[in-house]
């Protein structure tokens, strides 16, 4: 197991599919993470009658497998001709992937605060806004911390079907290198020990968040 | 001064108010008796604008509550409200529960709005509790916060909402008393309460409310010794 043919550029090549994942996770967790804020109050204020059409959409993307929706979405910008790289196409599916999980968790957040809660912060004349500010965003995102972070490292892992569009992210790097080196189960073993590695700080960020807090509430 | 003029509201097919009239002079204190779904909260929450109304029309200081040209988060400043359930905001401390809405409603200096806080708090004697979170403390204690968080704001005019029902016999008592000193200094109130005794003691006048009509109203000694009514009677009756 130790006598294996892989190089030093090999590792430098995983580490740069590694990148590939951080950078298409990263961007698609953060713009995700904000349209699933802004439709998450959106469904809440509108209620299930008024928001349907939305929910409706944001079913789809959570229902049509993601393989399919990249697929699509890659061929739908090349009819469109706007001319996206593989990444910006990659990242936009990712997003609205995400933002359509997203959602429902930041509705859920916002519907764990007690009514009588907000009742009473705009009894004391806040303003709808600051209500939302500085008494459903503290407490919602306590509630809704655990399931972002597990959507979170599971972006992480369907990045992975970016490779479809042509891109080497960790999984394809190592494919290649299984392919070329003949060592599939050694390959493997290093790239999933990459992505635990990658996912731990997220990981343990969450836990570390919720037992700040959990004195207080 | 709160006029409630001929005062209309459904819950859906549910009228809970059938014309409701009362006013409230300047430093007077009101308290609200009745069975219960007889519309004594949705009276108060109607006061300050947090329910709309059918008809009729509140006005508090010449200001007409359900307009649409009012602004309200303006007009609420002037009118607490603390309610059955103690809502403290769960993620700030005490000082921070009490801090939050002068700093972010009245725009107060930290400073400000601290020293405004320690004062309220010393005043229903939760000074030494400055620091702790709520879930930390009794139910009477936190409710004593929700009032000194409604007092933070210097309103004009409090609404109590039953807040000793949800409490342990044992800390009504401190509530009550804390009631006591905010009538005794002058504010002007309306109490919605079961609490008999102190209705007799603080009011200067009782109102019973039956089934969304104010059945009656009058001066505590009246109420309570004479009623009038027959449902004050039975209602009367049923609580001793
Ligand atoms: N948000 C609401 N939606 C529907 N019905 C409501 C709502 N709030 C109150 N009601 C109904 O209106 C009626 C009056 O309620 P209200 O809370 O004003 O009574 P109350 O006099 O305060 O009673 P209690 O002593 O039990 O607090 C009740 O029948 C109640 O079920
Ligand atoms: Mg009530």
């Amino acid at each position: 197991m130790f006598n294996t043919a892989l190089s030093w550029s090999d590792l430098v090549f995983l580490a740069h599919g590694a990148g590939m994942t951080l950078a298409v996770t990263a961007v698609s967790v953060a713009a995700g993470t904000v349209l699933g804020v802004l439709f998450g109050v959106i469904r809440f204020q509108l209620g299930p009658y008024w928001a349907a059409p939305l929910t409706f959409v944001l079913d789809v993307f959570r229902s049509v497998p993601l393989l399919i929706q990249l697929v699509l979405g890659n061929a739908l910008q090349s009819i469109m001709k706007l001319g996206w790289p593989p990444f910006t196409t990659s990242c936009v599916v990712l997003s609205l992937y995400t933002a359509a999980y997203c959602t429902e968790i930041v509705r859920g957040g916002i519907d764990s605060v007690p009514t009588t809660t907000r009742r009473a912060a705009r009894s004391l004349g806040m303003s709808w806004f600051q209500d939302m500010r500085y008494i459903v965003a503290p407490l919602a995102i306590r509630v809704s911390l655990p399931s972002w972070i597990g959507l979170t490292l599971g972006v992480m892992k369907d990045s992975a079907l970016v490779l479809w569009l042509g891109l080497i992210e960790l999984l394809r790097a190592s494919q290649i290198l299984v392919t070329r080196l003949q060592e599939p189960l050694f390959i493997l073993l290093i790239c999933g020990a990459i992505y635990f590695i990658i996912s731990l700080p997220i990981a343990r960020l969450g836990g570390y968040l919720e037992k700040r807090w959990s004195p207080n509430d | 001064m709160i006029e409630i003029e001929n005062v209309r509201k459904s819950f859906g097919q549910l009228e809970v108010l059938k014309g409701i009239n009362l006013t409230v002079k300047k430093g007077e204190v009101v308290t609200v008796i009745g069975g219960s779904g007889s519309g004594k909260s949705t009276l108060l929450t109607c006061i300050n604008g947090l329910e709309p109304i059918a008809s009729g029309k509140v006005m508090i200081d010449g200001t007409d509550v359900h307009a649409k040209s009012t602004d309200l988060n303006k007009l609420r400043q002037k009118v607490g409200i603390v309610f059955q359930q103690w809502n403290a905001f769960p993620h700030l401390t005490v000082l921070e529960n009490v801090m939050l809405a002068p700093r972010k409603v009245l725009g107060m200096s930290k400073q400000k709005a601290e020293e405004i806080a320690v004062k309220q708090l010393t005043h229903v004697g939760l000074g030494e509790k400055l620091s702790v979170y709520p879930n930390r403390m009794s139910g009477g204690q936190q409710q004593r916060m929700a009032i000194a968080r409604a007092l933070a704001m210097s309103p004009e005019y409090m609404l109590f909402d039953e807040v000793t029902s949800a409490l342990d016999p044992m800390l009504v008592g401190e509530v009550l008393d804390t009631l006591r000193m905010l009538a005794s200094e002058g504010m002007t109130m309306i109490c919605v309460t079961h609490e008999m005794k102190f209705a007799r003691e603080v009011s200067d006048r009782v109102a019973f409310f039956h089934q969304g009509v104010m059945a009656e109203i009058a001066a505590p000694e009246q109420l309570f010794d004479a009623p009038e009514h027959a449902e004050t009677k039975k209602f009367l009756a049923a609580t001793h």
